[in-house]
């Protein structure tokens, strides 16, 4: 990895529809540039792609979190009801697994949905108080109707002039300078 | 923000020529721009119609109706309500189902209808979500004040206690407790998580200083990237694939807490599809309740278009359907079992002193609403409100009468009873109401009301077009 440059964290380009940002995202990557990243205001399925980006590990996480949640809500009912705290109840066994099952779907889907939303944010590296891209004033756009590419400076093919050339040859809108 | 960043398409949508087939999810002519604008503008620049203060206003009244009751209640305890041996269950429990059941349809549209690929969905997602949440709050409140001393209510969570006691997880009320607090977790994460990316849009277009605060903190610094977007959209994918089973799992445990006595009328099976089907019944007719007014008020009649309540009022005839197949196969059983008990207790629904609550929640639940099999009626929004209304009305009677009757006359004729709501079980019930209600106005109030980047998504110009073409 080379050292980021210190005057700028990269640089930014604004387009006027989602085609025209997967196409210069596709070309980007072409071109050999990796440290990029693509922002619009809505899911563009194809932008992934474009980007060259791996599948998420969150779908394990959540299969993980949906194990632990339904052993560990079975175990807890078994443990309570058959060791800690055993009451006949109409004779039937201690461990009465069918009448276990409700609460251990419960808590299956309990820790299986927070998994996965805690498993995005953390995956995001959300909250983020502070990133440079905000610091483009038209970024604000980027949640209303405008899509930005940003190639950062740290990337290894990074030249300030070369790579401004190049953003501008994709039908950018503009290529604006991002403060670090 | 806005003063800063000058908007480069016009807000306004162009006319669009008429196009053939369906009608349309979301109304020709709408651009990103425009679509953002119309829904953020609820929220950071239109005036608050003066309907809004009026509205939360009788809203709030009703909920310090309520917290004056919960205040009264906790003083003099459950002794204030009507019930007492045998109906020991009475509004309370009537309106915990009652409640919980309209919450399942914001799950249902939310979840079910994204899994289906269903894109009428989005414009009613959000404020559907947001009906379960309150609904839930509601719910929950109940059965909580109905164990008499609520501040004990702690006990039915299992945790290491100095009396070393642990709930009895062969109960159904416990399964209740695990349900009813996953639903609300679940829902919660679930609205909260769609919300994000149109907190960050607030946040950008706000232009009070704390707008931009409070918004974006909550929004978190979503930034919309690619990355971000692809772990988004698969959380939220397998977030509704959790709530599907979630949602159905919590009416059926909600009909267990009945379903698993010996109670005539309760021991059936067919309690849990039964249920399910009433709560998706109860709930899109809340949806279109609310639904309606807004459209009307806030002008959205590009976002929630005739498709829209048509596709309602269809879900709830066939929802409607089968809860009258529901009712037809309790009395069915109850004559068919040669059991006594459960032959009384039919004949007792239908001629004994509740006769009247059973026979208008048949007029109200199954003979009113086949209206919806005529298209005029379910694209005309006046009768669909007042149709959605009188639906309201019968799912909250069939709880009345799943509760009450079976309960005042079981086996032994010696313990006979009636059952007869008080001033304080109708000003909590009521109170509810106004609380679910205020919440909603302070929702519409400050969040928006409708998904706006999935919106943005279903927009023609939102697709990529064909690389290789240019």
């Amino acid at each position: 990895m080379t050292p980021a440059s210190t005057e700028l964290y990269g640089l930014m380009a604004e387009f006027d529809d989602p085609t025209r940002l997967v196409m210069a995202a596709r070309r980007a990557r072409e071109e050999g540039y990796r440290r990029m990243d693509a922002y619009s205001p809505y899911p563009i399925e194809e932008l992934h792609e474009a980007l060259g980006l791996h599948q998420t590990r969150l779908p394990l996480i959540v299969l993980m979190g949906g194990i632990a949640g339904c052993l560990g809500g079975f175990l807890l009912q078994y443990w309570v009801s058959a060791i800690a705290y055993p009451l006949n109840i109409a004779g039937r066994p201690l461990n009465s697994w069918p009448a276990f099952i409700p609460v251990t779907f419960e808590m299956t889907i309990l820790f299986a949905a927070l998994s996965a939303v805690l498993g995005m944010l953390a995956l995001n590296g959300l909250p983020t108080p502070y990133h440079p891209v905000f610091n483009v004033p038209r970024f604000a756009l980027a949640t209303r109707d405008r899509f930005f590419l940003c190639i950062e400076a740290c990337d290894s093919r990074f030249d300030r002039a070369r790579t401004r050339a190049f953003l501008e040859s994709c039908e950018a809108k503009e290529v604006t300078d991002v403060a670090p | 923000m806005m003063d800063e960043v000058p908007a480069v398409r016009s807000a306004e949508p162009v006319p669009a020529p008429a196009s053939y087939g369906p009608p349309p999810v979301i109304a020709p002519g709408h651009t990103f721009g425009s679509v953002t604008d119309k829904i953020s503008s609820i929220v950071l620049t239109r005036r608050t119609p003066f309907a809004w203060f009026v509205g939360f206003g009788i809203a709030f009244l009703l909920a310090m109706v309520l917290f004056f009751s919960i205040t009264y209640l906790l003083v003099r305890g459950v002794g204030i309500w009507g019930i007492n041996v045998p109906v020991a269950w009475g509004f309370a429990i009537i309106n915990f189902v009652w409640w919980i059941g309209i919450g399942h349809a914001g799950t249902l549209i939310s979840a079910i209808l994204l899994l289906l690929r269903q894109p009428w969905r989005t414009s009613i997602n959000r404020f559907a979500e947001a009906m379960t949440l309150f609904a839930v709050a509601c719910a929950a409140l109940f059965p909580l004040l109905h164990v008499g001393r609520p501040w004990l209510g702690y006990w039915m969570v299992p945790y290491p206690n100095t009396m070393n006691m642990w709930p009895q997880f062969r109960s159904p009320l416990i399964w209740d407790v695990f349900a009813v607090t996953t639903y609300g977790t679940v829902s919660l994460l679930f609205w909260f998580v769609g919300l994000i990316p149109d907190l960050a849009t607030l946040r950008d277009r706000s232009r009070a200083r704390v707008g931009r605060v409070v918004y974006g903190i909550l929004a978190m610094g979503w930034r919309g990237s690619a990355r971000h977007w692809h772990r988004y959209e698969t959380a939220y994918l397998l977030l509704a694939g959790l709530a599907t089973p979630l949602v159905i799992s919590v009416h059926t445990v909600v009909s267990f807490d009945f379903a698993i006595s010996i109670v005539p009328g309760w021991h059936t099976t067919i309690f849990p599809p039964y249920f399910v089907a009433g709560a998706i019944y109860s709930g899109f007719a809340m949806v279109l309740t609310l639904a309606i007014p807004l459209r009307a008020l806030y002008g959205l009649h590009d976002f929630i278009t005739e498709r829209h309540l048509n596709a309602m009022a269809k879900v709830m005839l066939a929802t409607g359907l089968i809860v009258a197949y529901g009712y037809g196969v309790e009395a069915f059983f109850a004559w068919y079992s040669g059991n006594e008990y459960e032959k009384y207790l039919m004949a007792n629904r239908m001629t004994g002193p509740y006769a009247l609550g059973y026979w208008a929640l048949i007029l109200t639940n199954v003979a009113i609403p086949q209206l919806l099999w005529f298209r005029r009626i379910r694209r005309s929004p006046i009768p669909l409100f007042l149709l959605a209304l009188i639906i309201n009305v019968g799912m909250w009677l069939e709880r009345f009468v799943i509760v009450v009757t079976s309960l005042h006359r079981d086996y032994l004729v010696s313990s006979w009873g009636m059952y007869y709501p008080t001033v304080w079980d109708w000003a909590m019930y009521f109170g509810t109401i106004g609380l679910f209600v205020a919440l909603i106005f302070l929702f519409i109030r400050f969040l928006p009301m409708i998904s706006i980047f999935e919106m943005r998504a279903i927009l023609p110009e939102a697709k990529v077009e064909d690389l290789r073409v240019l």
